[in-house]
């Protein structure tokens, strides 16, 4: 089952492994899990790989194809190879992958970071990798000591005979390890032996992130580094007429103006005097597919066009079976473009040599990224060597299936003889598109004499995240026509009703977007968990009690609205001016629920406490699950209250973060985290803590106010000053 | 001109109106001040100039001149910087961490006026750091540690 593979040969031989150091690389064979099942929804299953080394000096590196972009993947791979491998695992150094088929997600040809897979799917993969390295250094000591290798065992970095008390340390091992033949399958722990697993661990990578040394994409110098911006298009796919490169040229600094596909690049020894250079041009465009485009003149073709039949997503018992009498409910939720704005602006450091092309980048995205640039540069992929950075933040936006800000920086650099890094000022990347799809959901409901749903529907129009990219091959469903980020979340509806439809419209657009955490979940959740709310409401029952009932077959839903319903206090008094919401989804394999405390203020809303309960299957760490869950509802709340990118003329009307206000200290609630204990095999953790929270708010303003909230951001909805 | 950074003293040749962000990014080397919003807007690139918290963003280095300016690279080397880093470490604060420098060197700056704040002390004085990975609560919570160690 075990073995080297062409993608470690080749990984051996580009990373020039040291002599005598033990370099393991392992195809390991696809786990049937849950989880993987889950990650691998939109392709078959295949493989999950890894890389350790040991050094003679008996230093660990683990090599990590994952991008570290906040989530604590770095830490969480670390944990779990130090269960198994036996080392003190704090010492264990993480460093980045380059891109080789070793690092592919399972069942995708593509190395990425994305859908909250990570440690879901390392799970099997980085014990089976630190279990592997022990069983060959248990069996290089054997041969060394002379003794059978039963009688070996691995502690803290050395393998002991416990029965003469001699022992050998890792490094002294490395060498007679690396030539031994692939181990077969080592045993694993059981989960009763577990020493890491399950602990709330801190993070590897916090001292380098508290004193300045921590190395973002932005913060890579090479020898002659310049430092290049560009102007792009006013409107998406306008392209550029002609430009005088004198206004530019006269900036000190500047040394060229030279023009790429996006626009016009100035590049300069500083960025001050790129953006200075990149300012006083004036290029002139012509008009494109989205010149003239309006956000809020779609917001009303998409409410007519929700109104009317769609491609059937899912479809259950049959509409035509609801009682005439039933009583009916419906209503329209709109949610808009959104930008992902993490603290770190685009950027992306190319360096040509005849060598080929160095590419240093925090990206999410490295095997399209390698396609990508191999392609502008005119060299073979091998060519090409991704180097991947800390992410300052990703949700989403560092996974470009389209390659755009690797393509252009590439683009841009092949005209030097020097590396350059094409930076993105705040406003280039705020206004560079790639956005949260802006959608809207029609939703009907007929309520039974006992107040619950005999009948749903629910039409979303929206614009598809993966149709029409190089991914689509993979995720279109050929029967419909769709990709599930315009339907997840809303197509897998949990609650049991007899008849249910869910309907698609889905449309392309000129305005390119992305997956932006937790992708259409954030759209249907918002829609779904209102709504239900709504019905509640309409049938005179407490929207715990509800849910809870129309969750008989859904045991983690149920446990997971129990616990964050309990660690809340939902049903317990409230000072005056406040209330509770509550809300639950499914995505990425866990379920979380949310209860949000409101009040209100002016007229504005204030959430000042949120508990959140998450199913994710087996914690692997619950610190690190603690603060995927503050992280997912600081996000999503900054969204609900405030997130919107509108178009009006073509242009995109928001700039900075003065007119795309996020939560700041003063606003940010409390949150609370908490997981439901289980032994199931680990699910996703970074996103499904976002979709809850705009519901779980909008229903406690309603609670408070009466008022329902039926557009984000909640901005749009005029709220009474004070309290009901 | 001479920019004096963290105790030691750095020729630079710039524009006067260039900001100091960039000049000690890019033309000192020093990279942990971090460009976010280039509007005095999110906080990343704060500074101490003479003590004070400073968006390196906005600030001329024609303003700094004569001046003494430490950046994330320096805190550390104060005992108050030092202890607002392990509170930072003791809280496990840094999510993506991009923020986190101009993080600390605000509450480094909160801590030196107000040595125990409180929650709206907190408040006032970080609300113009902004964190994408919701960072805030465990902040908070290192600023207290700080000023109670």
């Amino acid at each position: 089952m075990l073995g080297p593979d062409e993608s470690r040969r080749s990984f051996l031989k580009s990373a020039g492994a040291a002599a005598g150091a033990l370099v393991l690389g392992f195809v390991l064979p696809a786990t049937n899990s849950r989880a993987a099942a889950r990650a691998a929804a939109r392709a078959p299953a295949a493989d999950v790989n890894a890389f350790v080394r040991i050094d003679t000096d008996g230093a660990v590196t683990l090599i990590v194809g994952k991008s570290e972009m906040g989530q604590g993947v770095f830490t969480g791979y670390a944990q779990l190879l130090g269960e198994e491998l036996e080392v003190d695992w704090q010492r264990v150094r993480v460093v980045s992958a380059p891109v080789a088929p070793a690092y592919n997600v399972p069942g995708l040809p593509v190395q990425f970071t994305g859908g909250s897979m990570s440690v879901a799917t390392g799970f099997e993969a980085m014990r089976t990798a630190g279990a592997a390295a022990r069983s060959l250094l248990i069996e290089a000591a054997a041969l060394e000591l002379g003794v059978p290798s039963a009688q070996l065992h691995a502690e803290n970095g050395s393998v002991v005979h416990a029965a003469s008390g001699r022992h050998l340390g890792y490094g002294a091992l490395a060498s007679r390890a690396a030539g031994l033949p692939a181990p077969a399958p080592a045993t694993l722990k059981a989960p009763a032996d577990w020493k890491l697993i399950g602990k709330p661990l801190k993070r590897l990578d916090t001292r380098e992130k508290v004193d300045g040394t921590a190395g973002f994409g932005l913060d890579v110098r090479l020898k002659n580094m310049h430092f290049a911006m560009v102007a792009r298009a006013p409107s998406f796919g306008a392209t550029l007429d002609s430009f005088d490169a004198a206004p530019a040229k006269a900036i000190p600094g500047v040394v060229a103006v030279v023009a790429v596909p996006s626009g016009v690049a100035v590049v300069a020894t500083n960025t001050w005097a790129a953006r200075r250079g990149r300012d006083a041009l004036s290029p002139k465009w012509r008009d494109g597919p989205a010149t003239g485009f309006s956000s809020s003149a779609l917001a009303k073709s998409y409410a007519i066009l929700a109104a009317t039949p769609g491609a059937v997503a899912f479809t259950s018992g049959d509409q035509s079976r609801v009682p005439a009498d039933a009583r009916r409910l419906d209503a329209d939720y709109a949610t808009p473009y959104l930008a992902h704005a993490a603290m770190e602006p685009l950027n992306c450091c190319v360096s040509f040599t005849a060598a080929g092309c160095d590419i240093y980048s925090g990206t999410q995205m490295q095997t399209p990224d390698m396609m990508a640039a191999a392609a502008v540069a005119g060299l073979v992929p091998d060519k090409i060597r991704i180097h991947t950075t800390y992410l300052g933040g990703g949700f989403g936006r560092r996974a470009s299936s389209a390659s755009d800000f690797v393509r252009e920086a590439v683009a841009v650099a092949k005209q030097f003889p020097f590396p350059v890094m094409t930076v993105w000022s705040r406003e280039d990347d705020m206004k560079g598109g790639y956005y949260r799809p802006q959608a809207h959901n029609r939703l009907t409901a007929a309520l039974g004499a006992d107040g619950f749903p005999v009948g749903w529907t629910h039409t979303l129009v929206g614009q598809p995240v993966i149709k029409g990219t190089p991914f689509a091959a993979m995720a279109v469903d050929p029967k419909t026509g769709l990709d599930a980020t315009t339907h997840e979340g809303a197509s897998d509806l949990p609650y049991k009703i007899a008849n249910v439809r869910v309907e698609v419209h889905d449309d392309l657009k000129p305005v390119p977007v992305l997956w932006w955490r937790s992708v259409g979940h954030s759209n249907s959740a918002f829609a779904v968990e209102s709504f239900v709310d709504e019905c509640a409401h309409a049938a005179g029952k407490d929207p715990l009690a509800y849910r809870l009932a129309l969750l008989a077959d859904h045991p983690r839903h149920r446990a997971a609205l129990k616990l964050a319903a309990e660690k809340a206090g939902w049903g317990t008094p409230l000072p005056a001016g406040r209330a509770r919401g509550i809300a639950v989804h499914e995505s990425f394999g866990s379920v979380v629920a949310e209860v949000a405390e409101v009040s209100i203020s002016d007229g504005v809303p204030q959430v000042h406490r949120v508990v959140a309960a998450i199913h994710c299957g087996t914690a692997i760490n619950p610190n690190l699950i603690a603060q995927q869950l503050e992280s997912a509802v600081t996000f999503g709340l900054s969204a609900a209250l405030h997130g919107e990118i509108t178009l009006e003329g073509g242009l995109v009307e928001q700039s900075n973060f003065n007119d795309y206000e996020v939560v700041r200290h003063a606003a940010a609630p409390q949150v609370e985290a908490f997981v439901v204990p289980s032994s199931d095999a680990p699910t996703g953790v970074g996103e499904p803590g976002l979709p809850p929270i705009a519901p779980a708010v909008a229903n406690a303003l309603f609670t408070l106010t009466g008022t329902r909230a039926r557009r984000l951001p909640l901005s749009h909805t005029t709220f009474p000053a004070t309290p009901a | 001109m001479k920019l004096d950074i963290n105790g030691q003293s750095h020729e630079v040749t710039a524009p006067a109106d260039m900001p100091l962000l960039w000049a000690v990014r890019d033309l000192v080397g020093l990279t942990g001040t971090k460009y976010g919003c280039g509007a005095g807007l999110c906080g990343a690139c704060t500074v101490h100039i003479d003590g004070e918290p400073t968006r390196s963003c906005l600030t001329p280095i024609s303003a700094v001149a004569g001046k003494k300016i430490t950046t994330i690279e320096g805190i550390g080397h104060t005992p108050l910087g030092k202890k607002v880093q392990e509170a930072w470490i003791a809280e496990d604060v840094p999510q993506c961490g991009y923020c986190q420098s101009g993080q600390i060197m605000s509450a480094v700056a909160l801590l030196h006026t107000k040595p125990a704040p409180s929650d709206d002390d907190i408040n006032s004085a970080m609300n113009g750091n902004l964190c994408r990975c919701g960072t805030y609560n465990r902040i908070r919570k290192a600023i207290h540690r700080a000023a109670g160690a």
